[in-house]
């Protein structure tokens, strides 16, 4: 048992040739959070919120933060098959399954492959599938435009909540670098999208809360609208004042949204 | 020393470059005139010619989705080179194997070139600049690895000629390969492979194939050829790397008087004036190793930018050693002086065509440069000289 006040240092857990670095703290029935891009610090306001109630396990994925990449690993679905695993070593069952952006592609990927395992699933700002028609991308591309203009598509307040590359401190430079390769490994090409996804996801007969921010550039409503219909009993919900990452900007009104679904 | 004529066969008919963003993917292909282009690529091949003719080498390369080398397919227009001319060595360089899907494919197009011209091939191998990977929908990540890999698949595919073989890599699946026809040189066509870091100059010493850096100065050049030689040294290749394993890429432009050859060498840095491409579009993810990429984000490509903006003049271009430009004499020296502080190379990769250097004066150029500083680094830089001979610190 941790303590939910206090930060503790990640443990590290290697799967598959990968060592997976994982925060875990608080006590309760646990959440699995899968992380967005942007990363995870043990400081994260969010995850304290969750962790008062709940035990919260924060895994960063291969390639991410300081978990490592091994060559033979390079889709989401590689690194659902790693956490799967890691639901088998730490015994997690009846486990209630939250992913953001990136992670919530990993996360709907999961929940296809073994829905009997999971008691709630949370989608924020995910990615995954393709809703849309052929001659626009679905996401718009990430990996082609000015920092300036994603982040005013990733943040609701840029000048409050994007990172600064001045002044960022070495190890979180690194892991936004890190992450960045990372993401272009797994989400280039179909980009952002699994085309088999959206004929798994009938799967998924679990409750099912798809989130996004209100001011979202990267997922838009009808995405997520879309994203929802695929899953059996998946309803909605706009956090207001937030982007793609209301985890970072909206900390309070995320764990609040999270532990009263998980709680219904 | 061999010298080979480059040229990117440029569309340079382009409006003011403040109304647009970008040369390179995605400016309208509404600014490129059919007519125009197809007139230009007759001018392009005879200017390849006119150097064959004056006892040159032929080079040209592959570029996507941009007005700076409006050359997207290179063994298009190889094929068609394998027909027009007759002596010259024809060097690709490159084929963008971890932009193609099909390795063997490229075995294929490269083989049917070789026989077509008779065995006059020179095969090169790139990487690709940032920029290709959006236009080839690539993976940025992981290219190193794809290359080669794709590499050795392709003169496996070369070489081999007992029927089917299967390849089931990291990367590329083939379950039959058996290449028809099969290159004209035996065992196969020289490979050549273009880096600009040491490390990969490295490997491709260890190899032993032909390493080209392009517009790479000085210091950098020679830290190149130096782990180059290391690279041979260590795969047991022994301690003389022959100069004809290396080849340096430098825009070049000779004139009887020296206001001439300024004039025209002002003209070449189109090349670096040109090519007008946003920040975004330059550091795609994965293309350059973590450590880069931070030192990228903290600001230092604006360092680069800058220091590059300072060498777009003819005499900087030429202290920094990646132009060669003047009279006969004056460029002779410049190679000279190049040729000796990097340890010596066989090839010189003649940038002498770009933007709106003339087809008169083109040809004014290449002929120049042939007939009158030509011979003599034929003359004192011979092709079986070895490269780094006064350099080597250690022997055995």
């Amino acid at each position: 048992m941790n303590d939910a006040a206090t930060t503790t240092k990640p443990t590290t857990i290697p799967i598959a040739g990968a060592d997976i670095e994982i925060l875990d703290r608080g006590s309760g029935a646990p959440i699995l959070f899968l992380q967005s891009s942007q990363g995870i610090t043990a400081a994260e306001a969010f995850l304290g919120l969750l962790a008062k109630n709940r035990r919260v396990i924060a895994p960063s994925h291969p390639g991410f933060g300081r978990s490592t990449l091994p060559d033979w690993l390079d889709s989401v679905e590689d690194i659902a098959h790693i956490y799967l695993e890691l639901m088998d070593r730490l015994n997690l069952n009846n486990l209630d399954l939250v992913g953001c952006s990136i992670g919530g592609w990993i996360a709907a990927d999961m929940a296809t492959k073994a829905p009997e395992r999971l008691k709630h699933l949370v989608l924020v700002g995910p990615v995954g599938v393709k809703t849309g028609p052929i001659d626009k991308l679905d996401v718009p591309d990430i990996f082609a435009m000015p920092q300036d203009k994603l982040n005013a598509l990733i943040y609701h307040d840029p000048k409050k909540s994007a990172p600064d590359f001045k002044t960022l401190p070495e190890p979180e430079l690194q892991t936004f670098v890190r992450n960045r390769e990372t993401l272009a490994l797994i989400g280039w090409e179909p980009y952002m999208h699994n085309p088999k996804l959206k004929h798994r996801l009938h799967r998924v007969n679990v409750p099912a809360l798809l989130a996004r921010g209100a001011s979202d550039g990267l997922v838009s409503a009808d995405y997520l609208a879309s994203y929802a219909a695929l899953l059996p009993k998946a309803r909605t919900v706009t956090v207001a004042h937030a982007g793609h990452v209301p985890h970072i900007e909206q900390p309070d009104k995320f764990a609040a949204m999270v532990l009263d679904f998980l709680a219904a | 020393m061999r010298a080979w004529q480059f040229s990117e066969n440029a569309y340079p008919y382009l409006p003011p470059a403040e109304e647009y963003e970008s040369i390179r993917i995605n400016l309208p292909n509404r600014n490129y005139d059919p007519a125009k282009g197809a007139a230009l690529y007759d001018r392009y091949i005879d200017e390849w010619l006119v150097a064959e003719d004056e006892g040159l080498e032929i080079m040209l390369n592959e570029h996507h989705q941009t007005a700076t080398c409006v050359d997207p397919a290179a063994p298009i227009v190889l094929g068609a080179l394998a027909r027009l001319s007759k002596k010259a060595r024809l060097l690709i360089l490159g084929n963008p194997v971890a932009n193609r899907n099909q390795p063997i494919r490229v075995a294929e197009e490269m083989a049917l070139i070789d026989i077509l011209s008779k065995g006059r091939l020179e095969c090169g191998f790139v990487r690709g600049v940032p920029y290709e990977v959006l236009p080839a929908n690539s993976n940025p990540t992981r290219m190193n690895e794809r290359q080669w890999e794709a590499i050795d698949l392709i003169v496996k595919a070369w070489t081999h000629h007992d029927g089917p073989f299967s390849h089931e890599g990291r990367f590329f699946h083939h379950r039959t390969v058996n290449i028809w026809p099969r290159p004209f040189q035996q065992p196969h066509p020289p490979v050549w492979i273009s880096t600009t870091t040491p490390s990969g100059a490295q490997r491709v010493g260890t190899r032993g194939y032909v390493q080209a850096t392009f517009l790479t100065g000085f210091e950098q050049t020679r830290e190149i050829y130096s782990r180059y030689r290391k690279g041979w040294a260590e795969a047991g290749r022994g301690n003389d790397v022959p100069v004809n394993r290396l080849a340096y890429a430098a825009m070049v432009y000779v004139a009887k008087s020296e206001k001439d050859a300024h004039a025209g060498a002002d003209k070449l840095l189109w090349y670096m004036r040109a090519n007008k491409v946003p920040f975004h579009l330059c550091y795609p993810p994965g293309y350059m190793p973590v450590p880069a990429q931070m030192q990228v984000l903290r600001g230092a490509a604006l360092d680069q930018h800058a220091a590059m903006k300072d060498k777009m003049v003819v005499e900087k271009a030429i202290e920094a050693g990646i132009m060669f430009a003047g009279t006969p004499d004056q460029v002779y020296r410049q190679i000279k002086k190049h040729y000796e502080f990097v340890g010596g190379y066989g090839h010189l990769l003649i940038m002498g065509q770009a933007g709106f250097l003339e087809h008169d004066e083109t040809v004014e150029g290449i002929k120049t440069f042939a007939r009158e500083v030509y011979p003599r680094l034929k003359d004192q830089f011979p092709n079986t000289a070895i490269s780094g001979a006064g350099q080597l610190a250690v022997a055995g």
